[in-house]
């Protein structure tokens, strides 16, 4: 291939041509461009409130991945509300997280046929196209856990806002610290948005007079794997020696930190607090290594999502801010700015209460 | 399995022809297809006919440059890095006002140089094609991530994205069809009607005898991962314009979907066997099965559990009827012998 320099530049130049010839044309840039999602907004339906819900709905729930314990709780919370609904509920998805791979199981969906797809967007924009033929198509559209855009779904189901989880997450932290000492951050990825989210509320109300006592020493990240996170809430413990508290907003990180703090003579020392399972906590809030923490109670999405997808299905609501639904057990819900519907403020979990809970 | 070419053609032999694994591929295709129209509700629709060829756009286009490197007995599985890079690097543009018509063609050259890399690795350096890819798989996917970090870019022009997943005329052939009609057909030319593709099967067969032949290896070898590598970067474009969404991880895992789908078309993993029709039947048996299965709700899980079989199947039947044939042809020589 050594003897092939003079095609080789004979390539290059061709290419570089291409390139100079494109670059004259000016053409379309990010500037320019206008902004056309190709959204496909719905039709200006009215919402009718009084309008009865429909019986025999098809509603397909669609999660990031199979097989994640914390996802089946909310799809089985989707299930519960789906049989009171007298419905039909599905659940696909595919094995791995990826941006794109929801795409064909939204494809699958709408040559089915059904009323409503619940969706945990792994990628806000990956799944639009495909979701705005599914609204072209009559499907109502829910997202819930992570949103997709907002211009390609009718509703979206918040756990809980970012603001109420910061808040709650530092007011944990500071009861358990007795309101002064070093407290450290156990967090997920450094990319993950959710925790970053939160851990930037946090570090706002630390600001705060009431929380001038703490001081936060250190953010450490286990990128939601098990060995990792243990490994991480070791080295804290090492480094700082003086930590009276870890939060980990993160079920993987705060179980793996209890784990180890469990087993180490830093137990009854050192409080572990964030956002976690009940099931996986509960050995350490029975023995004492955890106090309290907090969660939402992912059942209750599911629920509700499948509720909202009823009601958009049904007529009752189109998404729009202001509109009013009621949601079974949960009771009535009004859906905020940008077709927002927020759960509630998460529920904290102590000795006391924690059995109470099965996820 | 030289033999076929060797001996002059009988009857039977022209029969024989039929009865191999691409013939058997495609055959297969053709029933999976008809019994699935039949069988399956939604799945002949000309909506879902949109839906699959998108599914199968990046398998197709990517398996092509990937049969004529498998051909000649190497490999390159970096093609899925390179379509991420290829993404992020889009996104990345774009975000710094580079025009749209300007990226396509810039990015396609870049994916030519990554390509380019491997190909001078593997032939002016002589390392295995094996190492080399593994290696540049992981290179590539991270310089990606260097370049797009978590994030994603996703507002690229509607002009674009719509066309990507528009059908012609708002018809019911999707607009994709177009290049990869057009490329296999390129791809085709090449590997099936020129001295050239003659020459790559030349080389999977013993590339000493085709050096001595008066095979240029090392450079048509060179050519062939600079294809792969442009191939690969205009799958990346079309795949960030299909999901309107530039990202690092785009298209993980991907070279294992192409490997698998040219093996079960019938070329061999050794080099110097199969042609193009074949692997297009092997990605659109893959493609047409998963869409099937899944409109009959069967699990993601069951759905690798069939393309694993098949791939295992694909690989394992050839071998086995050739070694059938080996022995009958021995006892056939050592009975000729005893007679």
């Amino acid at each position: 291939m050594f003897r092939s320099h003079r095609r080789l530049l004979t390539a290059t130049s061709a290419s570089l041509l291409v390139l100079g010839l494109s670059a004259c044309g000016g053409g379309t840039t990010k500037d320019s461009a206008e902004s056309t999602g190709g959204g496909a907004a719905q039709p200006g339906a009215s919402a009718n409130p009084n309008a009865e819900t429909k019986a025999g709905l098809k509603i397909a729930f669609l999660p990031k991945q199979l097989n994640n314990p914390y996802t089946d709780v909310e799809t089985g919370g989707g299930k519960v509300a789906v049989g009171e609904l007298k419905g039909e509920y599905k659940l696909v998805g595919p094995n791995d997280a990826s941006a794109s791979s929801q795409v064909s199981y939204i494809n699958t969906l709408i040559q089915q046929q059904q009323d409503v797809i619940v969706v945990a967007a792994n990628d806000p924009n990956a799944v639009c196209p495909s979701l705005n033929q599914a609204r072209q198509a009559g499907i109502k559209v829910v997202s819930f856990d992570s949103d997709a855009s907002k211009d390609c779904r009718d509703a979206f189901i918040n756990q809980a806002t970012t603001q109420g989880i910061g808040e709650s997450l530092t007011k944990m932290a500071s009861e358990l610290a007795g309101g002064e000492g070093d407290i450290a951050i156990l967090s997920a990825t450094p990319n993950a948005t959710n925790q970053n989210a939160w851990i930037d509320v946090m570090k706002k109300e630390l600001a705060k007079p009431e929380y001038s006592k703490l001081k936060l020493v250190k953010t450490a990240y286990g990128n939601d794997d098990d060995q990792k996170s243990f490994q991480e809430a070791q080295g804290l413990l090492q480094s700082y020696p003086n930590l009276k508290v870890i939060v980990s907003p993160t079920t993987v990180g705060i179980a793996a930190a209890s784990r180890y703090v469990s087993s180490s003579n830093y137990k009854g020392k050192v409080a572990i607090t964030g956002l976690g399972l009940p099931n996986q906590m509960r050995q350490y809030v029975k023995d004492g290594t955890v106090k309290k923490f907090a969660l939402w109670n992912p059942a209750d999405i599911g629920y509700l999502a499948a509720f909202t997808g009823a009601a958009l299905a049904s007529g009752q609501i189109t998404g729009a801010e202001g509109e009013k639904f009621k949601a079974g057990k949960l009771g009535e819900y009004t859906i905020g700015a940008a077709g927002e519907i927020v759960l509630g403020p998460p529920t904290e979990f102590t000795a006391e209460n924690i059995d109470q809970f099965n996820f | 399995m030289s033999d076929a070419t060797a001996n002059p053609r009988s009857l039977k032999d022209g029969l024989g022809r039929l009865a191999t694994w691409d013939g058997i591929i495609i055959l297969l295709t053709v029933v999976v297809i008809v019994a699935a129209s039949l069988g399956v509700s939604n799945f002949g629709t000309s909506r879902n006919f949109t839906f699959l060829i998108l599914d199968l756009m990046p398998i197709v286009l990517v398996a092509l440059p990937m049969t004529l490197i498998i051909v000649t007995g190497e490999i390159d599985l970096s093609v899925a890095s390179i379509l991420g890079l290829a993404s992020s690097l889009m996104g990345w543009f774009w975000n710094n006002g580079l025009s749209i018509e300007m990226i396509i063609p810039l990015v396609i050259v870049i994916g030519a140089v990554l390509g380019a890399i491997n190909g001078f690795l593997v032939n002016a350096l002589g390392l295995p094609s094996l190492a080399v890819t593994i290696g540049t798989l992981a290179l590539y996917r991270g310089l990606a991530f260097v370049v797009l970090g978590d994030g994603a870019v996703a507002d690229f022009p509607f002009d674009y994205t719509g066309w990507v997943t528009g059908t012609i005329g708002g018809g019911s052939v999707p607009n994709v069809l177009i290049p990869i009609v057009a490329l296999a057909i390129v791809f085709g030319i090449v590997l099936h009607a020129t001295p050239f593709g003659r020459s790559l099967y030349a080389i999977g067969a013993n590339d000493q005898a085709a050096h001595f032949a008066g095979i240029r290896v090392a450079r048509t070898k060179f050519w062939l991962y600079v294809a792969s590598g442009a191939v690969s970067a205009l799958v990346g474009i079309l795949w960030t314009l299909r999901y309107s969404s530039a990202r690092a991880d785009n298209g993980s895992g991907l070279e294992l979907a192409v490997v698998a789908a040219v093996l079960l078309g019938g070329v061999s993993i050794f080099g110097g066997k199969g042609n193009l029709p074949g692997v297009l039947a092997g990605v659109v048996l893959l493609a047409a099965l998963q869409n099937a299965l899944r409109l009959q709700d069967v699990s993601g899980q069951a759905l690798n559990i069939v393309t694993g079989t098949l791939l295992v199947l694909s690989v394992l039947l050839p071998n086995v009827v050739s070694s059938i044939r080996t022995s009958r042809q021995r006892r056939k020589v050592r009975q000729a012998a005893a007679s």
